[in-house]
This record gives structure tokens, sequence and C-alpha cells, in this order.
């Protein structure tokens, strides 16, 4: 029997704060892979991006991470990262991507002997890969002049590979039959159908918190608790960034960016 | 503390709960900022009633599971409940004779101690309870409520409300009792056609000011269809429901194939009755 490449999941972006629909992407993207039948998940990173993004609104990066490792306390295979955001600057997507995919292999490489067993199946023939996990906001995205470097487009594709979730209002297929780059290496490309529609954005969740309005239940409690406690989002808080409106290239951003009032 | 300008309400939700999930208690969340949010109002509680198994709706599970899990999940709900009267019933009951009975323990003081859970249940206080209430319910059914205690609202998704339209499903004299007496709360997509459908229902349009029409801005479609469709195909149904919630079905098998070909062939209990009511009684 053809034993099934390892992957491990890594999805990048603000989470901003992290809500149940990220946490929601791993699990469909997983789900996806394993009925391929060609892969086997090992783990899943979140990679909050670096302060020094200076997106508008942008909570500190360790309040983002403390979320989600609050968000991550009952989950047995994705943890969050620091790397990323513990750099001097902000990095590009493709460097984050490099510097967890040479961990994974020295992790692996590490763990591998005749005696010892690995979390992976019996006998890893196949090396590890380390997939860029999106939704497909993310993906429309690349089409944003300068936001992605043309390259980088390239090497995540060709190099690492995209697992992309569908989302509403968007057509990923179209995305990709829109750009060479993308359309040479689709193979590459897994887009995942999320048949249970979740725009739970975090935005939305932003702007509700700061109308005081109820959050529970969009993202773990143990969350919402700590947002609470150190008093992020509400309308007094301090503000990060330098204002300028990045347009995404991070999982959770909606498209437009009006969050109404709650009652009409 | 009171504030003597407001209303308070108590929101009570029917349904299957097969199973719970994060959107059926996302409603409330939604409901009460909302009815908050008026100035008029002022939620104090919310209410999980499921259906009890004689509804004899498809893929219906066992009310003894179903009524845990929506205990599981509302655990960590400081308003939202769980009351397994109706689900306790022997016979199907209306959602009218549901509000009835909430509204009464209301004003009877009931705020005791919630409905015993299946666990506890004590059948003969379940008899003498349902005796007294049908003495109650006749006297007081159409009297103006008792000042100072909480309404019963229903509250529900935009589905219910268009589900007044499916011949048989709910008698006319409720319908007009659920949005004249009680009131809705009913909580709608963005750009769904609830507006419309009250402005062609006599009935609605009369009562519009009794129907509170919540916009829930972010479309959040997890249906217990979905989930139960998600677990046959081994597929993760994880922060679609409370984790205590997941965790439990996965304890006991809850779902699968055979579940889901419960009570297939079997006309759904509404359906039942008032088609053999109006076959023999050929009101509207």
């Amino acid at each position: 029997m053809k034993s099934r490449i390892p992957v491990v999941l890594l999805a990048c972006g603000s989470f901003n704060p992290i809500t149940n629909m990220h946490l929601r992407l791993f699990e469909v993207a997983r789900d996806h892979l394993h009925q391929t039948g060609m892969y086997q998940v090992i783990g899943g990173i979140i990679s909050p991006v670096n302060d020094n993004y200076k997106k508008k609104d942008l909570a500190a990066a360790h309040h983002r991470v403390a979320m989600v490792q609050l968000a991550l306390q009952m989950s047995d295979w994705i943890r969050v990262d620091t790397w990323e955001c513990e750099q001097a600057q902000w990095m590009e997507t493709v460097k984050v991507l490099r510097h967890h995919h040479h961990q994974l292999l020295r992790s692996l490489s590490l763990e591998e002997g005749p005696d010892q067993g690995t979390a992976v199946s019996p006998a890893p023939a196949a090396a590890p890969e380390l997939k860029f996990l999106c939704g497909a906001d993310v993906l429309k995205t690349f089409q944003t002049p300068n936001l992605w470097k043309d390259e980088h487009i390239q090497e995540i594709v060709e190099k690492f590979g995209l697992v992309c979730v569908g989302r509403a209002g968007h057509d990923p297929k179209a995305y990709i039959m829109g750009s060479p780059i993308l359309r040479r290496y689709q193979h590459n490309i897994h887009l995942v159908r999320e048949p249970v529609q979740n725009e739970i954005s975090a935005t939305y969740i932003r702007s509700a918190l700061g109308q005081g309005q109820s959050v529970k239940y969009l993202l773990p409690d143990a969350v919402i608790a700590y947002i609470k406690n150190h008093n992020l989002y509400s309308r007094d808080s301090p503000r990060k960034g330098n204002g300028t409106r990045n347009s995404g290239a991070e999982t959770g951003q909606s498209g437009p960016a009006t969050a109404p009032l709650s009652s009409p | 503390m009171e504030d003597p300008g407001k209303t308070e309400v108590v929101l009570l939700a029917c349904g299957s709960f097969n199973p719970v999930t994060n959107m059926h208690l996302r409603l409330f969340e939604l409901a009460r900022d909302y009815m908050n949010g008026t100035g008029k109002y002022r939620v104090v509680k919310g209410i999980i009633s499921p259906v009890g198994d004689a509804y004899k709706k498809k893929g219906l599970i066992s009310a003894h599971h179903r009524v845990i899990m929506a205990e599981l999940a509302t655990k960590n709900s400081s308003w939202v409940e769980v009351d397994s009267w109706e689900s306790l019933q022997k016979e199907w009951t209306e959602t009218e004779k549901v509000l009835r009975h909430h509204q009464e323990k209301l004003e009877a003081g009931g705020c005791d101690r919630q409905q015993d859970s299946p666990v506890l249940e004590r059948p003969g206080r379940k008899r003498k309870w349902a005796e007294q209430r049908s003495e109650v319910s006749q006297k007081k059914s159409l009297e103006p409520r008792t000042k100072g205690v909480p309404e019963v609202k229903l509250l529900c998704g935009a589905d219910i409300l268009e589900s007044f339209g499916v011949p048989n499903l709910w008698k006319s004299e409720d319908i007009a009792k659920i949005v004249g007496v009680y009131g809705l709360v009913c909580v709608t997509r963005v750009g769904n056609d609830a507006q419309k459908f009250i402005y062609e229902s006599d009935v609605l349009w009369k009562h519009r000011a009794n129907i509170h029409l919540v916009n829930e801005w972010i479309t959040n479609d997890i249906s217990s269809t979905k989930i139960r469709r998600a677990l046959r195909r081994g597929q993760s149904i994880r922060y679609l429901v409370p984790d205590l919630v997941g965790e439990y079905i996965e304890k006991h098998s809850l779902y699968s194939s055979e579940s889901e070909e419960r009570n297939v062939g079997v006309v759904l209990a509404p359906l039942q009755r008032n088609t053999a009511d109006t076959n023999s009684n050929p009101t509207v």
C-alpha cells in the first residue's frame, strides 16, 4: 500500500482576533486532504503576522498569540508559532513557509530511526510537505497589484502547495484560470468546498465588540474572556497601526469592510 | 436590577435541536442584543425546548440525548437554559401550547428550578402538573398578562416564519395566538424574504408590531442537517458545535445512516393531526 504524503498546514494572517472560522479552515482542509487518499495531515500551524505589517487596528502580537493559544487549548494537532511575529520586520509569506518547511524537515529527520515510532505512517517513504492554508479571499489577493511578488506566488504554488477553502462571493477556480502562474501549478492547488457557509470575519467581531454586542459562539469562550480582560477591541482601546488600509493577504479578512450596526 | 420602563422578555426556542449547534446558540445572542437595544425590552432568560420524539421527524434521535446535548451546549451560558417539559410529553405538543405552558409558569411565579432533566424525571409529578395545567389554561388563555411578569416570545429563524405557509403544519388559530398574544423574534439573513412574507399574510401583517426581525449580518449556515451529514461522512464538526456536544456525539455514536432513517415513511405529527382535524371538522 502506497504510503501517504505527510502534510503540515500553515496559515498566516492577522488573527485579529482568531475566530471559529479560522479554526474551521484547518478542520475542513484536513478532511479534504485525507479523503483524497494521498495525504496524511500530521500538524497545523497558525502564524500570526508581525506588528510591523501595520494593518489598521492590529492588536499587539503578544495578545494575538495569546488568543490563538487559548483557542487551540483543546486542539491536539494545531499549534501557534511566534517566529514570524518575533522577527524585527514584517516578512513575506514565502519566507515564513521556507522557515517552517526547513523546521519540518529537521524535526522529522531527527525523529526517524529504526527503533523510534514517529507520528507519521510506519514507513515514511514520502517527504513531508508544508502547504499554505488560506481562504478563497486570500487567493484573490494574488491579483492585487504590488501585494505579492510573482516569483513568490510561483514558489508558494510550485514548491509548497496551496490548500484553499471556499468562501461566499468568491470563485477560486476563476482566480486560478485567470492567472498563468496559478494555472500552471493548479495540480498543486487544492480547492476545498466548505458546505457549511460560515462568514465569521474578524472585522465583524471587532465591530461587534466595539458596539458592546455579543460575539459568543463565533470564537472560543476563552478568547472572548481574554479580550474582555485586556480590554481589546473596545471603542476606547488604544489603536495600533498607522491607519493604512491593507486589503487582505490574510485569512479572515472579509470582502467589504462594512459591518453595519445591530438594529436597522 | 429592574427597570420599570422596560418589558421583561423570555426568549423561547422550539425545535428539533438534532443536534444543537453554534448557530442555534447565536440566535439567542443576536436576539437578546437586538431586543435590549430597542430600549423597550430587557431579555431575562433564554429557553431551549427540544421537541418530543412523537414529532416523528426523519432522523430525529431520542429526546433524552437531544436534551442532554442542549444542556452541555448551554453549560457556559449565564442566561440560556434548557427545558425538557415539551420533550417529556407523550404526544406531540403544539408550539402555542409550549409558549402557553411557559407563560403560565412565569405567572404562577414558577421560576423554580427548570424542569427535571430526563435523568431525574419523576413521572408522578409530571402527570399532576399536566392535569393542573389543563385546568389553568382554560381560564387564562386569553386574559391580559399580569403586569410585572416577563413576556415569553418565540425565538426562531426565518425558516419557521415561512413554514407558517406550509399547509396543515400549523393551525391558523395557533399562528394568530403566537403572533398576537406572545410575539415572535425572528432572526433572518440579510436579504431574506421575511418582510415580504409578513406583508403577504393578513394575520402576520395585523400583528407586525409584535414580530421583531433581527438581522444576521454573518451568514451562519450551520444547520443540524449538515452536521449530521458531515458525521455520516466522517468529517469534522469541530467549531460548528460546542466542544462538549461534539464529544458527547462521538462518545455515544449518535448519528449514522441508520439514525437518519428513523421515521422514514411516517407522517410528521402536526401534519397527521391537522389533516385529521380538517377531515373531521372542516373549519380553518
